[in-house]
């Protein structure tokens, strides 16, 4: 489901066996998101699966603003948010009158909640563009978020709204009560909001929200309304947030104000720049990858975020196209048969890569034995070696390790993207 | 009713300063650089804790000179080793850099202090009450605070309008490309101004850490209000940013001390019971509760009705 990219739509459709050719992606998606939870069955595996399906619409909704339509927005958890309340307020109000509606169609509550509120506050913050429009998202996040607070009877104050999912009518008599039922209902609504938004960017729409991008002035000149466009992005972004809260509402049972805090929203800007907001598939490898180390991380250290951001600011200073961007350009490589003369040069600088890695775990993991578990005495272990945290041996370790490999790994990747530069030039000498 | 007045407009314009010290650096800034520092009101953080580490060791006042210069040199270094690399990326990609250092800061804080708030304590110095007015004593550190930012701001006025530094500033406001077509120096000039407006802000966190909550969230908490002031108060234009510090200083500061709600305006009506059940929570809550939201309410009223905000020059 990766390779979906803008790339996959501009090869010629005669290749290939037409039908199999244009939706094989999404086939292949089906049966993947199929037999995901037979290959992962543990408990654990399924609710972090849970988690991607809605990261993952979540993720793709915000990049329809970041990548599609060049909108930073520092607020975008307000629709998740307003999505999952609405959606469990109204699972409240079905269940309490009997109403004959199933589970099924609930995000399409969080969705309508989305989007209304979308159009309320897109009407006040698309006005501008750039970074005035990232302030005033940001002052709409905040506004939202802190009247959640004092707004204690619709948003239930600090425990949130509870419901309860296996409360209303049995279609075919599933009861959404094991977490696997839940897991489909996600995994059906996270593959027709990708199929839906991945549509959306082939439209004119579509394409006029990156000239829009990309150029205002020429997209103005040629007769587009660049701040309706923007509103329409905005609006339709605010749709798909509300489906994803919708979707995390009917999982976790229980929505509260934190959801659509600040954090939330850092948290999707994570996901969708390290992914790569550049290529369509970009946001889901980033929720894909985001999630699982969240769960994976938060148990191995506690410093976990601390690595995010670290990731976060290295893949802005020196991989500003994601991993997917990352991906992207080595598929000229591939298909011009000369990735393996650059794979060397990766594997040069990957190995100081890891080396300085080391060195800032070391760092990292050292000081928190030292502050955060001072309880626990200086005595730690750091990939099953123990050592005493507040000796000055390890931090001389920790401080070679650390300086040795980021300059060994800034020369090495410079002679890598020299190689790259080389090959790529090759390539396309050798295709026109 | 008069001490409330006069209590909360000393207080108000004491928090006015204060967000002004960190307001006018993120304003020039962002008026010269087109950067909105993401983490300006990290750098304040930093003050706050550097000046906490310091004081505990060498005393209050050396943490008041030290913690500056060294979250100035930290400035100073973020912006040749990070900002300008992010630079030829474009603009979103300096704020998503300055967002990212802001989390990575907030996590250090975090993780070297705790989450919880630490013990800096005003200096025994400064410990009395400076007046007594309306049998409420009036703590001599807050009338320290008021001066010190007082006269800062007088310093600034002075570097910005006497000096030949502060003319080139002046002209970057307004002019940013001019300037360079001139010879400036401007990435020498753009460091200058970056390592001034942390070391500003870190000099609020000195002088605010004892009197409000040192924690690792006061930078979150803050942050956006910067950012209120900064549009409010328009781009490119300090007085504009000082002006709005302490109209945001003054709303917040006599929110708090004001117990006015619809349920005590209208609840003799009588309609009252019916105006109730509409409003719900809206009824009973207090300007007080609303006060953090009113920043943002300001916010979004000026968005609406004067985008270039109260004294900007231009829109971004």
């Amino acid at each position: 489901m990766s390779a979906a990219g803008p790339g996959v739509s501009a090869a010629p459709l005669g290749r290939g066996s037409g039908f199999f050719a244009s939706y094989g992606v999404w086939i292949a998606a089906i049966v993947v998101l199929a037999a995901l939870p037979h290959l992962f069955s543990s408990g654990l595996a399924l609710t972090t699966l849970c988690l991607m399906g809605t990261a993952i619409i979540f993720a793709l909704s915000y990049n329809m603003l970041l990548g599609q339509t060049g909108l930073l927005s520092f607020g975008h958890a307000v629709f998740f948010g307003l999505g999952g309340f609405l959606t469990a307020h109204m699972m409240n109000v079905v269940e309490s009158h009997n109403a004959p509606l199933p589970l099924m169609v609930f995000p399409l509550v969080g969705g309508a909640a989305g989007l209304v509120f979308g159009i309320i506050f897109g009407a006040v913050s698309t006005r501008r563009a750039g970074t005035a429009f990232a302030m005033i998202t940001l002052g709409v996040g905040e506004l939202v978020s802190s009247s959640a607070l004092i707004l204690r009877h619709f948003f239930g104050g600090e425990e949130g709204v509870t419901t309860d999912r296996t409360d209303l009518i049995h279609l075919f008599g599933v009861t959404f009560g094991p977490q696997i039922q839940v897991y489909y209902l996600i995994a059906a609504w996270c593959l027709a909001s990708t199929a839906a938004m991945y549509a959306l960017t082939q439209t004119p729409f579509g394409r006029i929200c990156n000239a829009v991008r990309d150029n205002p002035e020429r997209a103005r000149f040629i007769g587009y309304n660049t701040q309706a466009v923007r509103f329409l992005a905005f609006s339709l972004s605010g749709l798909f947030a509300g489906v994803a809260g919708g979707l995390a509402a009917i999982n976790f049972e229980i929505v509260n104000s934190a959801q659509m805090g600040a954090a939330e929203s850092g948290t999707v800007i994570l996901m969708t720049y390290i992914g790569g907001v550049g290529d369509f598939a970009g946001p889901i490898i980033g929720a894909i990858l985001v999630t699982y180390l969240q769960t994976v991380m938060s148990g191995i250290t506690d410093a976990w975020q601390l690595y995010f951001g670290l990731l976060f600011i290295g893949m802005v200073m020196f991989a500003p196209e994601g991993i997917a961007g990352l991906l992207v350009k080595q598929r000229l490589l591939l298909r011009s048969r000369r990735l393996h003369r650059v794979a060397p040069y990766y594997a040069l600088a990957l190995l100081p890569g890891l080396v300085a890695l080391a060195g800032v775990s070391l760092v990292i993991e050292m000081t928190n034995q030292l502050t955060v578990h001072a309880a626990d005495g200086p005595d730690m272990t750091f990939f099953h070696v123990a050592f005493k945290a507040d000796a000055p041996l390890p931090w001389l370790i920790a401080a070679i390790l650390l300086a040795g490999g980021v300059w060994l790994f800034l020369r090495a990747a410079r002679l890598a993207g020299d190689a790259y530069d080389e090959a790529a030039a090759a390539a396309r000498g050798a295709t026109t | 009713m008069t001490e409330i007045i006069f209590i909360s407009t000393l207080n108000g314009v004491l928090y006015g300063m204060l967000l002004f010290l960190m307001a006018s650096g993120l304003t020039v800034i962002f008026s010269m650089m087109g950067v909105l520092n993401f983490a300006h009101a990290s750098f304040y953080m930093l003050g706050a804790f550097f000046g906490f580490e310091i004081s505990r060791r060498l005393g209050f006042w050396a943490g008041l000179a030290i913690a500056p210069l060294l979250v100035g040199g930290i400035g100073v270094a973020v912006e040749r080793y990070g900002l300008r690399r992010v630079h030829r990326h474009g603009h979103a990609a300096e704020l998503l850099f300055t967002f990212g250092l802001a989390f990575v800061i907030e996590e250090l804080v975090g993780m070297v202090w705790g989450k919880l708030p630490v013990n800096y304590q005003t200096p025994r110095a400064l410990d009395f009450p400076a007046f007594t007015a309306f049998s409420i004593d009036y703590p001599a550190y807050k009338i320290f605070e008021l001066a010190i930012a007082a006269a800062i701001f007088v310093a600034l006025l002075a570097a910005v309008k006497r000096t030949r530094i502060g003319l080139i500033v002046q002209a970057a406001l307004s002019h940013p490309e001019m300037v360079g077509m001139l010879g400036h120096n401007v990435d020498r000039i753009f460091m200058l101004v970056f390592g001034v407006g942390t070391a500003l802000a870190a000099v609020a966190g000195v002088i605010a850490g004892p009197a409000l909550v040192t924690q690792s969230n006061m930078a979150a908490q803050l942050g956006p209000i910067l950012f209120v002031v900064v549009v409010v108060g328009g781009l490119g234009s300090l007085g504009g940013a000082f002006v709005a510090s302490l109209l945001i200083g003054l709303v917040q500061t006599f929110a708090i001390a004001s117990n006015a709600s619809l349920a005590g305006a209208f609840g003799h009506l009588a309609a009252a019971s019916a105006l109730r059940d509409f409003f719900g929570d809206i009824w009973t809550i207090t300007v007080a509760q609303i006060g953090p939201i009113l920043p943002y309410l300001l916010l979004v009223l000026i968005l609406i009705f004067r985008p270039r905000g109260l004294m900007g020059t231009r829109e971004t």
